[in-house]
């Protein structure tokens, strides 16, 4: 029955269905790089230097005679596992601070909501700036900094979710049989956060990967010579007018990914609950 | 109404606070000296030895963060390693070019944003109503400094329009292209709300009694829907306020604005960490001052929440 649902609702959004199978994709490509890529990423071929598009190097060549396409199959891996390991570390955190704090209330609650929004009164990129300047650059030091700065907005609304749960009559009921604090906290009111939490996961894991292009892009993340799509934008900057391939290819890259899990996003909320506001 | 205030003001206080705390953390954090990471490694001699008596890890923590405090409040926010400049009057110099282009970008995003979402709602379901989906979507998922090198292409290239890049002698011209790529990420969010917003009111039955009084469907939807779907929207365009000041490191440097961005930017590759971290500081102070003052307006906006307070 769920599942003839989730089909009909993929029929009438056939933009779904097109994410979805785009998301697998580039999750295929992120894997199988090294069989995929046409070229070594980081070769430097001098006989092949600023090759415009063609049938052997399908998006051109930069000005070390690399493979752009070779170069953006690989960027791939770094800004997919970026995408996924900070938006599962930065949601675990999230909740559980945040289930914690609506749970117990008191003192616990102060404390946390008190870090929360201190995180929150920074602007986010700025913050993830901060941070980054104080760690040798590297994907590490990417992924610790977007999750310090992402975890506050998910605990605040976990936080919220359970305030208002903890309330209602289910609650009272497993108390009076006898459930533990924890036992209620995580296995009765964290299960009706699930929704939720899947749809803002979703949109989440596309702000990070903008994110963690622009790191990439001010010199912040991985280094040169590995290529991320944000540092590949960033170094042919000087090459706009004479080889735009060398930036639109690049730039693309990132916007279809993160449209793509923006889409699923929206549709998981329109899905799961038309009434969600975000 | 009074206590409201009151009680806002105090945590703004608190949190500006906090932000120091943190900034003074990262400062700890930094690669070598802290005292040298704060004011610079060619800074006097005398300041050095008086800093390092205030801030040194030789003293306990509380009396560190202390001094750093007693050093921020005095306006001093440390030296640039390279320039050998104050950090404070360089942010002082660009932060008004930041705002130029921030409230132009602001404008660009609200005017747009909201003409195009108030089209769609109008229409619902219409191809004008897809397509505007597609396009905010999009929108959304684009990154900023890419867009802006793309438009650079476009519009300064290939077709030579516009300038590509600095600031001429302030020209408005120069405004167009940064303006429009900070807003566009902005404008695509208040699309959303316009649009969902607007058909949220559209649904209530004040709008078919003013209907079925013969208005008509402009009029309806001009005076009396659109004033009463502004509120959310005003508090996102307020409250997006952060987004223009992460959007403007990245579009700054990439059209050569001489801003706040673009001054960040520059402390980041030369890891001139006393910039870097008077920026971070300044700018995360802004945005919480400027959502203080979001959360006025509101008060004054919408009545009901003076009288729940």
């Amino acid at each position: 029955m769920e599942w003839e649902k989730i089909i009909n609702h993929l029929k009438k959004n056939p933009w779904v269905l097109t994410s979805l199978i785009i998301i697998l994709i580039l999750i295929l490509v992120a894997t199988f790089a090294p069989l995929l890529s046409p070229y070594d990423p980081l070769e430097i071929n001098l006989d092949s230097l600023k090759f415009s598009p063609s049938l052997s190097h399908l998006f051109g060549t930069d000005s070390k005679g690399r493979d752009i396409l070779s170069r953006v199959v690989f960027g791939a891996r770094y800004s997919l596992f970026i995408g996924f390991a900070v938006t599962f570390t930065s949601l675990t955190i999230g909740i559980i601070l945040g289930a914690f704090a609506g749970y117990l209330r008191g003192k616990v609650d102060t404390v946390i909501t008190v870090v929360i929004d201190l995180m929150l009164a920074f602007p986010s990129l700025l913050l993830a700036i901060g941070i980054s300047v104080t760690l040798p650059p590297g994907i590490f030091s990417v992924f610790l900094a977007l999750t310090l700065v992402g975890w506050a907005p998910f605990a605040r609304l976990i936080r919220g979710v359970v305030l208002s749960l903890r309330e209602l009559q289910f609650v009272d009921a497993a108390k009076a049989i006898g459930c533990s604090p924890l036992r209620i906290l995580f296995l009765h009111i964290l299960p009706n956060c699930l929704p939720l939490t899947i749809v803002v996961a979703s949109l989440k894991i596309g702000s990070f990967i903008l994110s963690e292009s622009a790191l990439s892009f001010l010199g912040l993340g991985v280094q040169p010579p590995l290529p991320t799509w944000g540092s590949m934008v960033s170094l042919n900057r000087t090459y706009l007018l004479s080889c735009p391939w060398m930036i639109i290819f690049p730039g693309l890259a990132i916007m279809v990914t993160v449209l793509v899990f923006n889409i699923i996003g929206d549709s998981l909320r329109d899905y799961l609950d038309p009434h969600l506001k975000l | 109404m009074f206590t409201y205030f009151l009680r806002r003001f105090l945590i703004l206080c608190l949190t500006l606070l906090g932000i120091t705390f943190v900034t003074f953390m990262l400062i700890k954090t930094l690669p070598g000296d802290p005292v040298q990471g704060l004011i610079g490694e060619r800074a006097e001699q005398e300041t050095v030895e008086r800093i390092r008596k205030e801030l040194g890890s030789d003293q306990p923590f509380v009396r560190q963060y202390r001094g750093y405090l007693k050093f921020i409040v005095t306006g001093d926010l440390g030296t640039s390693y390279y320039t050998n400049r104050k950090v404070v009057d360089d942010l002082k110099a660009k932060c008004l070019h930041t705002f130029e282009l921030a409230f132009a970008a602001m404008l660009f995003a609200s005017l747009s944003g909201i003409l195009l979402g108030t089209l769609m709602a109008v229409t619902r379901g219409s191809i004008l109503d897809r397509l505007g989906l597609l396009i905010s979507a999009g929108g959304i998922s684009l990154p900023v400094f890419w867009l802006g090198l793309t438009l650079m292409l476009i519009f300064a290239f290939l077709i030579p329009l516009l300038p590509p890049s600095g600031m001429g002698e302030g020209e408005l011209i120069y405004l167009i292209l940064p303006a429009s790529t900070l807003g566009i990420n902005s404008a695509a969010y208040i699309v959303r709300i316009t649009r969902s917003s607007l058909l949220e009111v559209l649904s209530q039955p004040y709008i078919t009694t003013a209907r079925s009084k013969g208005l008509t469907k402009r009029k309806v939807v001009l005076k009396h829907a659109l004033k009463n779907a502004l509120l959310p929207i005003i508090t996102l365009i307020g409250l997006d306020f952060g987004s223009y000041l992460n959007g403007s490191v990245l579009t700054e440097t990439i059209f050569g604005w001489d801003g706040v961005g673009r001054y960040a930017v520059e402390g980041i590759m030369r890891r001139d960490y006393p910039v870097v971290m008077g920026t971070v500081l300044v700018g995360a102070a802004f945005f919480v001052f400027i959502n203080f003052l979001v959360d006025l307006i509101y008060l004054y906006l919408d009545p009901r929440i003076r009288v729940r307070e």
